[in-house]
């Protein structure tokens, strides 16, 4: 009873808060309601049983895109939006979300009624993979191909974003000697670092793993560039790029090295699968924290004059 | 329905109720100050009476400290955030109350 009542609001929660994320006049309420709204989603992953993609929600999206839309947010002049520009394609609107959600309704419907999936097949083979966790599982060993190539388009994104944002790549001299800050970030390293270790070491038995870790390592970085004098990471920087490119080259080499031997690309020998994975999760832990943390600009852009604008 | 039980229940709703107050505080409270007040320090307690609740039925010395670990960094991140958004809007100019109420 309690459990329908809590899904029930949950349920109900999600599309409310979306509706009012887009329909509030503030830029800055519709900020604070996209990261509540994101709270929410975690929760209700957290009650679908799916705690791997709750975390990242949390971290990911929550925490990490909260604080981007909150940087962004101190670079804009919010003006009052104006209501009428707004309300002249509603009519569309309605139409394209309706053939959209058309779509996913047959879709959803179109799936054979009693199919398993594939995880009665994943659950079968785990002894071979050297972790005890599906999902790690598939992430790292079965589909690990997948994973690889994630790792390539994260690194294409972090340059981008250093692309589109070349200006942060000077250290930002806008935080001033403030006691109290740097005393936050040093009570809060430790316990960030030890999250990180713990959540990348859980990943073979659990919920966890170099996404999770990197996450939340992103996110106390971030805290970082706030309040210390670190300026964020510079992509002309020797180390950085090396950092950066960790997790890939490693995950290359342990791809490549069972050819040498007659193997096949990914094939991880059985009796080192584990050392393998956890060695791979680490060094992509730290690619990916330094990827997220690249997208956060440490310096205000120059104010750029529109056309138009006196 | 043991005993534990019933005072577990007990400070569930005490710190639901401190958690209600807290938040009626921001809703009511005329300026940034005095709302900033209600939900760090109310919030606090009622967070804390829960964990207490809920530690009571946790089973587990383990779990109970993990609680207790949630509502330490709890306070600790919200002292500091307070402090930060106060000064925030100490150096933009906002004043505090003055205690005339607009009707």
């Amino acid at each position: 009873m309690m459990d329908a009542l809590l899904d029930g609001g949950l349920a109900l929660s999600l599309p409310f808060l979306a509706w009012l994320v887009l329909h509030t006049e503030a830029l800055s309420q519709a900020v604070v309601l996209f990261v509540a709204m994101g709270l929410m989603s975690a929760l209700a992953w957290a009650r679908l049983e799916a705690p791997d993609i709750a975390l990242v929600e949390a971290a990911v999206g929550t925490g990490l895109t909260g604080a981007l839309l909150m940087h962004t947010l101190s670079w804009t002049e919010e003006t009052a939006p104006e209501a009428h520009t707004r309300a002249t394609r509603w009519v569309w609107d309605i139409l394209a979300a309706s053939a959209l959600t058309g779509v996913l309704g047959w879709a959803v419907l179109a799936l054979p009624a009693d199919s398993l999936g594939l995880g009665p097949e994943v659950t079968a083979r785990l002894a071979d993979s050297g972790v005890e966790h599906p999902v790690t599982a598939v992430l790292l060993n079965f589909r690990g191909y997948d994973t690889l190539l994630e790792i390539a388009v994260l690194l294409v994104a972090a340059l981008g974003a250093r692309a589109v944002n070349p200006r942060t790549e000077r250290p930002s001299l806008e935080t001033e000697d403030d006691p109290l800050t740097g005393e936050l970030f040093r009570m809060m390293t430790p316990a960030v670092l030890l999250l990180a270790g713990y959540l990348v070491w859980v990943g073979a038995h659990g919920p966890g793993g170099a996404f999770q870790a990197g996450a939340i390592l992103a996110g106390g970085g971030v805290v970082a560039i706030l309040t210390t004098r670190l300026g964020t990471p510079r992509m002309s920087s020797r180390r950085v790029r090396w950092a950066l490119l960790m997790g890939p080259l490693l995950f290359v080499a342990v791809a490549v090295a069972p050819l040498f031997r007659g193997g096949r690309l990914l094939e991880f020998p059985p009796h080192l699968a584990g050392t393998l994975i956890f060695v791979v999760e680490l060094a992509l832990t730290v690619t990916i924290t330094l990827v997220l943390l690249m997208f956060f600009p440490g310096v205000r852009p120059p104010k750029v004059e529109r056309e138009g604008t006196p | 329905m043991t005993l534990l039980n019933v005072i577990s229940a007990l400070f569930l709703l005490a710190g639901a109720g401190f958690c209600l107050a807290g938040t009626v505080g921001v809703l009511r409270f005329p300026d940034v100050y005095c709302r900033l007040h209600a939900l760090t320090k109310v919030d606090n307690l009622g967070l804390g009476l829960v964990v207490v609740g809920l530690a009571l039925e946790a089973g587990s010395w383990a779990t109970a400290l993990k609680l207790f670990l949630v509502w330490f960094f709890v306070l600790i991140s919200s002292a500091f955030t307070c402090q930060l958004i106060a000064r925030a809007a100490l150096r933009r100019g906002v004043g505090a109350w003055g205690g005339s109420r607009e009707s």
